[in-house]
């Protein structure tokens, strides 16, 4: 089937925000947004304004596309509040009005054959990859989860992911759930464990850079969502650029909302990241 | 000399991505014209990270010219934008009068467009690096090198430093070195957190760009001028047009609501319509 490409583009529309709930040290808000949902991959994002006078966008992972009657389908952003723009937006009642530009950025790839997948998340950014271990699962991927915080309370809810899951490590900084540690120290036995044939990873830098690394010791290919300071989400400004090695070692710049957020993981110049953050 | 522009709306440099991203929101055919980033000869990767940050009303910038370089931008850029039907105005800045000039004169043999912008003085540290236009005759002479080596008829925009007590003096400068138009309220200089030079730019800055677009039309009234700086709403706009601009740019408020630019085209036009 071909999709025409226009349909499949980014929109900005008026979006409202239906509900809003606290899940541990996150909030998870519930936003109607005519068109984005329907066009949602796992991987993408969207760009939200968090009122007046503030003019850089505030971007979130989709995390969760739901039918709901009366309204069509919605999204749902998990929230972590870290500035006066989250803290607007976590703070306004249902019913508010919001700009939506989405959905953005470059999705996950899904492999072809019903390969084994591990999926790694840390913090909110674990938000993607519920709906992309669902999709995984309808390919008959074998799916094992990788979920990991600081501590429980920026932990998100591996409950509804065994579901899609066939094996699920819980990991947090402060041993409050799970194992005590971080990905890195859990990652390696992973993926030998699952055989991996594709690591998929939303997190921190330093997070992902662990991840690629092991993937590439263990021969799979690894697809990672990487997030960067940004101002506009749409490719426009040119502020949230990566390092990527080239196919000819040459280095070159891209944008993490456009050619982005997910990028190959062993393609990232993850040293000059440094540099230039 | 008008620009005859269909629709007085204009993307301004460095916000419209290369094009195809804002084009997921707006027919790039429907705006008055499309300024690209600043090209330079050489590609440039721009400058550290964070690059962009608000401030009230405002973002503060150090992109640096993160550009491609010429060669790129004529070979992978440009031709869609002229595909598209797009009216594009390739914003240049050099190192040197020679520089400018060899950008002028590439630029010049290149079909499909509408006009060179002269980027004068970047507010953010790759200014440093470029000619230096900080005085008006200095600026002049950057015109007429572009000037010099551009076919007739194809418009030279120069965008002016947002230099209250000199603006108006550049303006006559470069306009008597063959500038068929100006551009007024470019970003101003400020500094990042940690100090390195940058362009602040958003409503923030609108009542200055404003008192530059005024020194300008009351030192040169028949000149044709372009608003920017700060212009987000069609009432920005519609109030630097009564002033005497012949068109205006919108630029951070494209970073907001890409869709600004478009709404902005289709709302002045409608007025307009309604007027005769």
């Amino acid at each position: 089937m071909t999709v025409d490409p226009v349909e499949r583009g980014p929109l900005h529309v008026t979006g409202e925000l239906l509900a809003g709930r606290r899940i541990g040290a996150h909030h998870h808000l519930t936003l109607v947004a005519p068109g984005i949902a329907e066009r949602f991959r796992a991987g993408t994002f969207v760009a939200l304004s968090t009122g007046d006078g503030r003019i850089a966008r505030r971007a979130f992972w989709i995390h969760r596309v739901k039918h709901t009657g009366g309204y069509g389908a919605t999204l749902e952003v998990v929230v972590e509040e870290c500035g006066p723009g989250t803290q607007w937006l976590v703070s306004q009642p249902p019913g508010t009005k919001v700009a939506v530009t989405g959905p953005l950025g470059r999705a996950f790839s899904l492999p072809k054959e019903p390969v084994s997948c591990v999926l790694v998340g840390e913090g909110y950014a674990a938000a993607p990859l519920f709906p992309l271990a669902e999709r995984l699962r309808e390919r008959d991927c074998p799916v094992t989860l990788v979920v990991a915080a600081p501590d429980e309370s920026h932990l998100l809810s591996a409950l509804e992911a065994r579901r899609s899951a066939r094996a699920v490590t819980v990991v947090t900084g402060d041993g409050s759930v799970g194992q005590r540690g971080s990905v890195a120290d859990v990652i390696d036995d992973v993926l030998v464990r699952a055989g991996a044939a594709v690591v998929y990873a939303a997190g921190p830098a330093a997070t992902l850079h662990a991840v690629a690394l092991a993937a590439e010791h263990a021969g799979a290919w690894s697809q990672v969502a990487l997030e960067r300071p940004l101002a506009c989400a749409t490719g426009l400004c040119h502020g949230c650029v990566v390092p990527v090695a080239g196919e000819g070692g040459h280095t070159r710049l891209v944008r993490a909302c456009h050619e982005g957020p997910v990028l190959r993981g062993d393609r990232v110049v993850w040293d000059d990241l440094g540099v230039l953050s | 000399m008008s620009l005859g522009l269909p629709v007085p709306v204009m993307v301004a440099a460095g916000c419209g991505g290369t094009g195809r991203e804002l084009a997921a929101y707006t027919d790039l055919r429907t705006l008055g014209g499309f300024v690209t980033r600043s090209i330079t000869l050489a590609p440039r990767s721009g400058g550290a990270q964070p690059r962009i940050l608000e401030t009230p009303s405002g973002l503060v910038h150090a992109v640096d010219l993160h550009n491609p370089g010429l060669d790129q931008f004529l070979a992978l850029e440009l031709p869609w934008l002229v595909q598209q039907g797009a009216r594009v105005f390739v914003s240049v800045v050099g190192r040197s009068l020679g520089e400018y000039a060899e950008l002028a004169r590439r630029l010049g043999r290149t079909p499909g467009l509408a006009g060179i912008e002269v980027n004068l003085a970047p507010p953010d540290a790759a200014g440093r690096g470029v000619f230096d236009v900080r005085e008006p005759f200095h600026a002049a002479s950057v015109v007429a090198a572009v000037h010099r080596d551009l076919p007739r008829g194809l418009p030279v925009l120069a965008k002016l430093r947002s230099d209250l007590v000199r603006v108006a003096e550049t303006a006559r400068a470069v306009l008597e070195s063959g500038a068929d138009a100006v551009v007024v309220g470019n970003a101003l200089p400020a500094a990042m957190p940690d100090g390195r030079p940058a362009g602040l730019s958003g409503p923030a800055i609108r009542p200055l760009a404003l008192r530059c677009l005024t020194e300008v039309l009351d030192a040169a009234p028949e000149a044709t001028v372009v608003a920017s700086g700060g212009i987000a709403s069609t009432a920005d706009a519609r109030a630097a047009l009564d002033l005497g601009a012949e068109a205006v740019q919108v630029g951070t408020a494209l970073l907001h609501d890409p869709t600004t630019a478009g709404r902005m085209a289709r709302e002045l036009t409608a007025t307009r319509e309604d007027a005769t």
